[in-house]
């Protein structure tokens, strides 16, 4: 599944675009990947971020894997109902699964993101 | 059983037919031929097992093992009762012989155990979670200065110098190449100074660690130190005698965020210095920092109540390169040791057993003292070790005690200290009359009585 109004990265990361406000989580391949989510460390709000660089931690029960920032700028929000429910994540990644909100320090960075179509591509769905 | 005996040159040649191989050497090709040994190891002639025996026994014999010297000696490591129940138990071939296991099919007997022990050691230091057991004391202390360093960011860890000298070098060993500060804490009186506690810390600091009670025996009075350390953003780190807990705060109760120590008093023989048992506690907050392996409780498929290794997604064989430590492996049959150990002595017992080491050594020293030229070094509480000042070299009385049979004491000159200075350790072993022998014995060898 892989919905049409978000960009993607080639780390398995989405982003829903508001503005300068960047929602990020992962996306249902990268969910399914991974199997039952255990635990994401989650940076705290004000910290900054920079694209390509990792910015937390997702645990599944027998693997860990990072998280990368597709854009820079600032946490505003990170989603505090994962720290009790982390297999919120892998019932709905696009949605109730969101992990932080980006405030953009550079719009130019969207451009590095693949669309739908790349990263359906990427991930071998046609 | 068969695969664990040796090959004989039938099988070996027809494995290596197997492989495509003419001889053993043609597998070492990855070997650069420069480095290879070209001549035969100098190894004697293999020996009958009866001239094996024979001539290991003699070797064996050179050494003095605890059961033929009355223990006075203690830094670190004790000469405390093991009841044989605790032996027999632990002689069990599946606790025994077993290898790592962990597997939860196979092995709840194991798994149960090692969370009794977690279990046990947070209701002794007040701590919310400990972990499965590290090698020892030192490392475990190490291993806390790490958390703390990763936990708050700061490159710089105080110690108290009187906490053990041998933890401090491991400490250092750690911090050293991961490039780490470490700073001592002086003292005063055998006790550290709170206000260099204090400077210290406004320094900027990850953690204060220190020993309680210390290396000198003392139990020193850590009623401010959990304050100091949480007004300057450090961690309080407490390594501890888990048997003194049943008498003195525990450091769950003034503040402490980790807490590590030495468990080999409980059920443990001294081994001539290892295995030993370290065990690492801390807050709950800390949970997903701790090195080591953690026991959880559950229930399986049928909703039985069941034992599993949890949390492993810390340890390196998942996070590799992100996990905080490279530990990978515990004690678990000295644990075993431990928490059998304890659960049949009980809380009563412990603080029985810890009452009989207090006045035990109390006892000695109030002894000692009596005699002309020995006196106290430090006039400080102290819980089954005390410094004993000596009117002449502390070795050459420990000399003198050894042909009489008695192992006096560690010299404090073995660290550096004062070469007058004796640290000398009661457990619930010794008795009056042997106490009363030490007292006669370094008292003829000072030439005073």
């Amino acid at each position: 599944m892989v919905p049409e109004n978000l960009k993607y990265t080639d780390q398995h990361e989405w982003v829903r675009v508001e503005g300068d406000t960047a929602t990020v989580g992962i996306t249902d391949y990268a969910q399914h990947e991974l199997g039952d989510i255990v635990y994401v460390e989650l940076p705290l709000a004000g910290t900054d971020v920079t694209a390509r660089k990792a910015f937390g931690v997702v645990e599944a029960v027998k693997t860990v894997s990072d998280l990368f920032a597709p854009v820079s700028g600032q946490v505003l929000a990170v989603n505090e109902t994962l720290g009790t429910d982390a297999s919120i994540v892998n019932k709905s990644p696009y949605r109730e699964g969101w992990m932080i909100k980006i405030k953009m320090s550079n719009q130019s960075d969207l451009e590095h993101l693949f669309s739908p179509e790349e990263y359906k591509r990427l991930i071998g769905e046609q | 059983m068969a695969t664990y005996t040796g090959r004989c040159d039938k099988e070996r040649q027809e494995m290596l037919r197997a492989i495509g191989a003419r001889e053993v050497d043609d597998l070492l090709f990855s070997v650069p031929a420069a480095i290879r040994g070209k001549a035969a190891l100098k190894l004697p002639e293999g020996l009958p097992e009866f001239d094996m025996v024979n001539s290991m026994s003699k070797l064996a014999s050179r050494n003095a093992a605890s059961r033929g010297l009355v223990c006075f000696a203690g830094a670190g490591v004790y000469d405390h009762f093991v009841p044989s129940a605790v032996r027999h138990i632990l002689s069990r071939s599946e606790f025994y012989t077993s290898y790592t296991p962990y597997q939860a099919e196979v092995s709840q007997g194991t798994l149960q155990a090692i969370f009794e022990f977690q279990s046990l050691m947070c209701r002794l230091t007040g701590m919310d979670v400990c972990n499965a057991s590290m090698y020892d004391a030192s490392t475990a202390l190490a291993e806390a200065a790490l958390l703390a360093v990763n936990a708050t960011g700061k490159k710089r860890v105080l110690v108290s110098s009187c906490v053990h000298p041998n933890y401090r070098k491991v400490l250092r060993t750690y911090c050293t190449s991961a490039q780490i500060a470490v700073e001592d804490v002086p003292s005063t009186d055998g006790v550290t100074e709170l206000s260099k506690i204090e400077s210290g810390l406004k320094e900027g600091a990850a953690c204060f660690i220190h020993q309680q009670p210390n290396f000198f025996g003392i139990i020193e009075d850590t009623s401010r130190f959990g304050e100091l350390t949480k007004a300057n953003s450090a961690l309080l780190v407490s390594c501890v005698d888990p048997l003194s807990l049943s008498l003195i705060s525990p450091p769950g109760e003034y503040g402490a965020d980790l807490v590590v120590g030495e468990g080999q008093a409980f059920g443990n023989s001294m081994n001539f210095g290892g295995p030993l048992l370290g065990f690492f506690g801390s807050r709950g907050e800390y949970v997903r920092r701790l090195p080591g392996r953690i026991v959880g409780m559950t229930t399986d498929g049928s909703g039985r109540r069941g034992f599993v290794l949890t949390l492993q997604t810390r340890e390196q064989h998942i996070r590799r390169a992100r996990a905080t430590s490279n530990i990978c492996t515990n004690e678990a049959l000295v644990a075993l040791a431990a928490t059998v150990h304890v659960a049949l002595v009980g809380e009563k017992g412990l603080k029985e057993l810890a009452l009989q080491c207090l006045s035990r050594s109390n006892y000695a020293a109030k002894k000692l003292t009596g005699i002309s030229g020995f006196s106290l070094e430090f006039e400080k509480p102290f819980f089954k070790e005390f410094v004993l000042r000596c009117p002449v070299f502390a070795q050459s009385l420990v000399d003198k005690a050894l042909s009489r049979g008695i192992l006096a004491g560690v010299p404090l000159s073995r660290f550096s200290g004062d070469g007058k200075l004796l640290l000398i350790a009661v457990t619930e072993k010794r008795t009056k009359d042997e106490i009363d022998e030490l007292c006669s014995v370094l008292g003829r060898g000072a030439g005073n009585i």
